[in-house]
């Protein structure tokens, strides 16, 4: 009798835990929705998606979030367009062709990178970084979108390349045995059979790898430049969607519709998240190697 | 269930104990980084005259300092401009009546990369420059390249400041690079060979370039002659008329002293 109802007491202990972080959760999203919402009071959804000038503290002022969505899209396509290629192709090199004694070496570090704190990425990009970029492209500005891109695909690289190690890894040996004894090369077994088997677990590390890069805040407040324009080219200032929550949140009188616009950003980037992470879950699961013959 | 009770009793005692620590003899101060400089060396020099009072110090913004009055999360709010009518009715509509101090006063100097050979701009051209309307060093008299503009965040005192002075309230080009601090603006002014930015007199240095205004230089004496065209006061708010350490330490920064010690900072005395 004791023991079952010290089973039911742990029982119910985990469910708390578990019940906790979730209704936790869920009530900053709750609050995140309630104060972001009341802007609609003040300007349309068209209006705040599409319009062109972010003038917060203007009278009257313009909440038009366009270019800020805009940097952020462009931000972290340049960036998954660095760090996809580097982040994969590192994993396939340590999963399939580095001996076990530099994988050893090597992983650890990557795995390290991934534990440096932004604001020190942000800073390199601020003060090494910018100044590099001037000279070298002999542009305006150092402070850019590219400098951001760069510096975000420093932060997703690690997470794309673990990830994608340990789905590369698991591919079943037999398949790769099997290749060979087919008189595939080891480039062929690896573009024609590893990669297409663990197709599903590199897609979920690339999403989760930029799903990081979109919402990194410190970074793009550092290395962006923050100018709310759009974008023309590539070494143009911008300021993507969390640098204008950082940067106007401490100072957006309480309630205000500055303050509610600021939540509604924050509404847009937790869409933008959801929708990765669906996206990652989807393809997993859709693309998931079954067995060995489903190939 | 014994052991839940003792662990919650001992953290929340702890809490208590916490939070009493920190309200009792602790002076909290908020706000403007225009207006650090001046509460770092003020409060230093305060709290080595009087051992028992700690005064916890911390930056955010003129906005942040004035709203962390209104919410009573500090005792002195910073701010390097004067509070707005909505904060006062938001202020009012909480029951808080911010009492403001003036401490100092600063001129914002228009700043360049030490490699510009542009030493004096007038108002308009700032102006436009700051429009987005002159984009070339060239169209006022420099060597040719482009002008990167680098302005404060919107809800900076400093930029709110610029705005009414230099601006007449219209707006800053979206083309403007926008930094979160006086510090940033020195940053990237530092490093971008075409940039313009604006600080307080405190954050000049020998690394960057001052620009004179309609021939006018940007410093102390032309502050106080009034001759200099954008320069402010530089405000300390409290929540209702201060009392205890609060008043005591407001006292100290317009003393003598104090003021002595704002001079050291950066700023402009007020006597």
């Amino acid at each position: 009798m004791k023991r079952q109802s010290i089973d039911k007491g742990v029982h119910s202990l985990f469910l708390a835990i578990a019940l906790f972080s979730i209704i936790f959760l869920s009530l900053i999203m709750l609050f995140l929705f309630k104060e972001g919402i009341p802007i609609f009071d003040f300007i349309t959804v068209k209006d705040f998606l599409f319009g062109q000038y972010w003038y917060p503290t203007d009278d009257p002022a313009d909440f038009g979030i366009f270019p800020l969505i805009l940097g952020s899209i462009y931000v972290t396509i340049v960036s998954g367009l660095i760090a996809i290629p580097l982040g994969v192709m590192t994993a396939v090199y340590l999963a399939e062709i580095a001996t076990p004694r530099v994988a050893e070496i090597v992983k650890p570090i990557v795995e390290l990178m991934a534990s440096m704190p932004s604001v020190i990425i942000g800073f390199f990009g601020m003060v090494v970084v910018a100044p590099f970029l001037q000279q070298v492209f002999n542009i305006p500005v150092g402070l850019n979108m590219f400098n951001a891109s760069l510096m975000l695909a420093f932060m997703a690289i690690p997470t794309i390349c673990s990830l994608c190690e340990d789905a590369i890894f698991s591919v079943p040996t037999a398949l790769k045995e099997a290749s060979f004894a087919l008189g595939a090369t080891h480039l062929e077994t690896i573009v024609k059979v590893v990669i297409p088997a663990s197709l599903s677990g590199i897609c979920t590390a690339v999403i989760l790898g930029l799903s990081r890069a979109i919402g990194e805040t410190m970074v793009v407040l550092m290395a962006a430049g923050g100018a709310a324009m759009i974008p023309m080219s590539i070494f143009d200032p911008v300021r993507p969607l969390p640098a204008s929550i950082a940067a106007e949140m401490a100072e957006a009188p309480f309630r205000s519709e500055h303050y509610h616009a600021l939540f509604a950003i924050g509404i847009v980037l937790f869409v933008f998240t959801f929708l990765f992470n669906i996206l990652a879950d989807y393809i997993s699961y859709r693309f998931r190697q079954t067995g060995e013959a489903s190939l | 269930m014994n052991r839940f009770k003792i662990v919650l009793t001992a953290l929340i005692s702890f809490a208590v104990m916490a939070s009493s620590q920190v309200f009792a003899g602790d002076l909290v101060i908020k706000g403007s980084t225009t207006i650090l400089p001046i509460a770092q060396k003020t409060a230093e020099a305060y709290m080595a005259e009087h051992p028992d009072v700690k005064i916890s110090l911390s930056g955010g913004g003129s906005g942040n300092g004035i709203k962390a009055i209104v919410d009573g999360t500090a005792d002195i709010g910073n701010a390097s401009r004067f509070i707005k009518p909505k904060e006062v009715d938001l202020a009012h509509s909480k029951g808080v009546y911010p009492v403001p101090f003036r401490v100092a006063l600063d001129a914002i100097v228009p700043v360049v990369n030490k490699n510009n050979k542009i030493t004096d701009l007038s108002m308009s051209q700032l102006k436009n420059i700051y429009l987005g309307k002159i984009k070339n060093w060239k169209e006022v008299g420099g060597t040719e390249g482009k002008i990167v503009v680098i302005s404060r965040d919107s809800s900076s005192g400093t930029f709110g400041v610029w705005k009414e002075l230099v601006m007449k309230k219209a707006r800053v080009t979206p083309r403007a690079l926008t930094v979160p601090s006086n510090g940033g603006i020195v940053q990237a002014v530092t490093t971008t060979p075409g940039a313009i930015g604006y600080v307080g007199l405190g954050y000049l240095n020998q690394e960057i370039k001052t620009v004179n205004v309609d021939g006018v230089k940007g410093n102390e004496e032309n502050t106080l002659n009034g001759s200099f065209p954008i320069s402010r006061g530089l405000f300390m708010f409290t929540k209702g008329w201060p009392k205890g350490d609060t008043m005591a330490f407001l006292s100290f920064i317009l003393s003598k002293k104090g003021q002595q010690l704002v001079k050291e900072a950066g700023s402009i005395p007020l006597f």
